[in-house]
């Protein structure tokens, strides 16, 4: 310990010997660090985001459907089992939030133009905690029950129907024996989306209204849960299959929409990526500074270890040098990056390239988010690279002959 | 060779383990660079083609206001003889006219609203890939016969094969109920999702007499052949429209605004990575210089006691980096372009790729695309801050008090 101690003092004296060389090597490291934490603050901020829309306009976190229903959503996947059926057990199972739904195909029509969409018949009360129009209407109301005759759209389609809140339109869809089945409904909401296309695609009607609509009375096609967390879904997948049983598909988010849960996949290995890359850049100008303050020290060690000082205590003092270098820079680094992501806590607005961040699935505001995670997984490459990086410098310096290294010029 | 060339090699090589810690990291950066950038220019061409091969072609002619708002009454009056007179004026075969409705497409058991585009059967092929994608079956071929082809997931969906029928209901341009029994000829694999639900094509006589067009159609498609071309031919059309028309000449980046933004996106976050692997290594070059300026002090000294002007001195360490620099820049680029050059043929398979890939119509291998320009960039401006950050240590020269500087230890 004692040794330790002393080492840990050399060290430090020797880093501020040659303080410019030291205040280049921090910064490096520091701007290293930066990058690294920043970026995938950044990243993460994009997909989370991505993510928790995703999640929030359609698919809760586990959702459940007839066999058959994600390659042909529509009338003919009904669940097996009666709607109030459904409600009965899923109340007693005591989930944060979940929703029947019927969703299906239809068209809409104005007095003006027609488009294709996908309805959904929806229970008000339910949905509040689950999707993201309840919070998002601008004009008008929400739903207020599953019995509301009205619709609420969204604003782009209001504007391509050439409609209004208060006016009519009809929808037409099908019922299970392929009969047409339309019914005028009035626009009493509508809301507006952080991506255009829920507000093009999505229509939301009552429950009740629809069933009666499409002849389906207590049915539904799908149901929709929420856990507490949806990076940790498989609880409620295995609690949900209990409940229902076989017969249905049970499926977590990332499943329903492969590409929200491989864009999560692949950000957890591009943030290796990135953060070993920068490393990797960094660790020439680490090494290149150990070899020099070595070399310039050969006379030095070569004394140290003549008066007896062991070759792994020379070694030690070497990483330890290496180490604190690293740990400064990480400090500094960690604090900036910190300090980046507070000053841009309310999003950096990136609405030039809006409809390009539209086709990734992303808004325009992008919001930095910090996670320990990640602080954490860069300290530790940085740290645990960064002596393996410095193991050569320190120990070409143990291995000096003393007699040659004394006498070196 | 020149006895500055010829000192200024020497010096560099004084410490060769260092000099090649620092080219080293050079070269690190300028491999990376040379392979993502490659990665990038071949990715963008294939993403900008792809897309806008499917359907959309390099320019369109559209009433104003269309683009945005795809109202039916939004019309190119006389589109055939316009499309006709285009074709001849820009010498192009690669025109063709298109309407476009939406409509409930109905088949015996099942009822979806699609996307119905009215296509000229002699030269849709020209400016779109689905044609050529109408695997089962055949594509249309009569400008009247009530047939239609659809993408693979609506037919099945629809449960439809080849020969069975299906109904079209929609509005017309007036607003008024279309209505029409359409024979399915074809099938075609657009390779992407939203295509093969959502799309399908009548011949253009047949869609004008079905949603009562009165000779008009929406869309006239021109196909450059090139994306770099378009520029050139939006003017050529502009100047073929009729001198009373009020129609407009949209380019590929207005009508799918998007595309180039998600590349401007992608290389807004490339350019901002670059960047860091860029400053790290001028903190190395920055690094290595000053320590070699700072130690032949004494030398420098004693040479501008000789009467060395320190401008010849700072020119000495500018060349001295500019050397190291080149080294950097072409072992970079040579590796660089060796190691990409390996991707060419195979390309490059990342986990997960496929989902991200498809979202934007790409294959799910990625084929780096080496060029002069890919090979030079990224090291040009590796190069260009590495001799920025020997600014520092030259310009230290002309503070040099040669007496003081012999002196130093």
């Amino acid at each position: 310990m004692y040794m330790l101690r002393i080492m840990s003092t050399l060290a430090w004296r020797n880093l501020w010997r040659n303080h410019r060389r030291t205040i280049i090597m921090i910064s490096a490291i520091t701007i290293g660090v930066w990058a690294m934490i920043f970026m995938t603050a950044l990243m993460r901020g994009m997909v989370n985001e991505m993510v928790r829309d995703g999640i929030r306009a359609l698919p809760g976190h586990v959702q459940i459907h007839g066999r058959g229903f994600l390659d042909d959503p529509g009338i003919n996947n009904l669940l097996p089992m009666k709607d109030e059926d459904v409600t009965a057990s899923f109340d007693a199972a005591g989930f944060d939030a979940w929703a029947g739904r019927i969703r299906v195909p239809a068209v809409v029509t104005s007095e003006r133009d027609s488009r294709g969409i996908t309805l959904y018949g929806i229970d008000p009360v339910r949905e509040r905690d689950i999707t993201f129009v309840a919070g998002d209407i601008v004009e008008g109301r929400f739903l207020e029950d599953a019995d509301d005759s009205g619709v609420v759209i969204g604003r782009k389609l209001a504007d391509n129907l050439e409609t209004e809140l208060g006016k009519r339109i009809v929808i037409m869809s099908q019922d299970p024996d392929n009969e047409i089945a339309d019914r005028g409904f009035r626009i009493v909401g509508i809301f507006e989306a952080r991506l255009e296309a829920y507000e093009t695609s999505m229509l939301f009607a009552g429950k009740s209204a629809i069933q009666k609509m499409l002849n389906v009375p207590d049915r539904i096609n799908e149901v929709v849960v929420l856990g507490d967390d949806y990076r940790n879904v498989d609880p409620v997948v295995r609690k949900v299959t209990d409940l229902v049983g076989p017969g249905v598909e049970v499926l977590p988010w990332y499943e329903v929409d492969s590409y929200l849960g491989t864009m999560m996949t692949v950000m957890d290995g591009f943030v290796l990526v990135w953060m070993i890359v920068v490393f990797l850049a960094l660790s020439f100008g680490l090494v290149n500074t150990l070899v020099m303050a070595v070399f310039e020290r050969v006379r030095e060690i070569g004394l140290m270890m003549a008066l007896g000082m062991r070759p792994t205590s020379i070694l030690l003092q070497i990483v330890i040098e290496s180490l604190l270098l690293l740990l400064l820079g990480l400090l500094i680094g960690n604090v900036l990056a910190g300090a980046t992501v507070y000053w841009l806590r309310d999003g950096i607005d990136i609405s030039v390239v809006a409809a390009g961040m539209e086709m990734f699935g992303a808004s325009s505001l992008l919001y930095p988010q910090l996670t320990a995670h990640d602080v954490v997984l860069a300290n530790v490459v940085v740290l645990i690279l960064g002596s393996i990086a410095s193991l050569s410098p320190a120990w070409r310096a143990s291995r000096y002959d003393p007699i040659e290294a004394i006498t070196k010029v | 060779m020149n006895i500055v060339l010829r000192l200024a090699w020497r010096n560099l090589w004084r410490y060769p383990r260092r000099t090649w810690l620092t080219t080293g990291a050079m070269i690190f950066s300028n491999v990376l660079l040379v392979f993502m950038i490659s990665i990038q220019i071949g990715t963008y061409g294939l993403m900008i083609d792809n897309t806008l091969e499917a359907l959309t072609g390099h320019l369109q002619i559209q009433a104003p206001g269309y683009k945005d708002d795809l109202k039916m009454r939004q019309v190119v009056p006389d589109a055939i003889s316009l499309a006709a007179s285009v074709r001849e004026g820009l010498n192009l075969q690669t025109v063709s006219a298109r309407g476009a409705a939406f409509a409930l497409a109905s088949s015996e058991d099942r009822s979806y609203g699609i996307q119905v585009l009215g296509v000229e059967p002699m030269f849709e092929p020209g400016v779109s890939s689905l044609p050529g994608l109408t695997k089962e079956g055949r594509y249309l071929d009569d400008a009247n016969a009530a047939e239609i082809v659809i993408g693979s997931v609506l037919a099945r969906n629809l449960r439809v094969s080849i020969g069975g029928e299906l109904t079209l209901l929609g509005s017309g341009r007036d607003g008024s109920i279309a209505a029409g029994i359409v024979t399915v000829v074809g099938v075609f694999h657009g390779g992407n999702k939203e295509l093969d639900r959502g799309i399908a094509e009548v011949p253009i006589g047949y869609f004008e007499d079905t949603f009562d067009m009165q000779g008009a159609a929406h869309q006239i498609v021109i196909n450059a052949g090139d994306y770099s071309k378009t520029e050139q031919l939006v003017q050529q059309a502009n100047a073929l429209l009729p001198a009373d028309s009020k129609l407009v000449v949209h380019d590929w980046n207005a009508l799918q605004p998007g595309l180039r933004q998600a590349i401007q996106a992608d290389m807004g976050s490339a350019i901002f990575m670059y960047a860091v692997l860029v400053v790290l290594v001028a903190f190395s070059v920055l690094n290595t210089q000053l320590m070699s300026v700072l130690e032949r002090t004494r030398e420098f000294g004693i040479v501008m006691a000789l009467g060395l002007t320190p401008g010849r001195l700072g020119r000495l360490v500018m060349l001295e980096t500019a050397l190291m620099g080149l080294v950097g820049l072409v072992m970079g680029s040579v590796l660089g372009g060796i190691v990409t050059s390996l991707f060419t043929v195979k390309g490059i398979y990342v986990p997960g790729m496929e989902e991200m890939a498809g979202q934007f119509n790409l294959p799910s291998r990625m084929y780096p695309q080496v060029s002069a320009l890919t090979l030079i960039a990224g090291p040009g401006i590796v190069f260009l801050f590495t001799l920025l950050a020997a600014i520092y240590p030259a310009m230290r020269l002309h503070w040099l008090q040669p007496v003081a500087a012999m002196r130093a230890a």
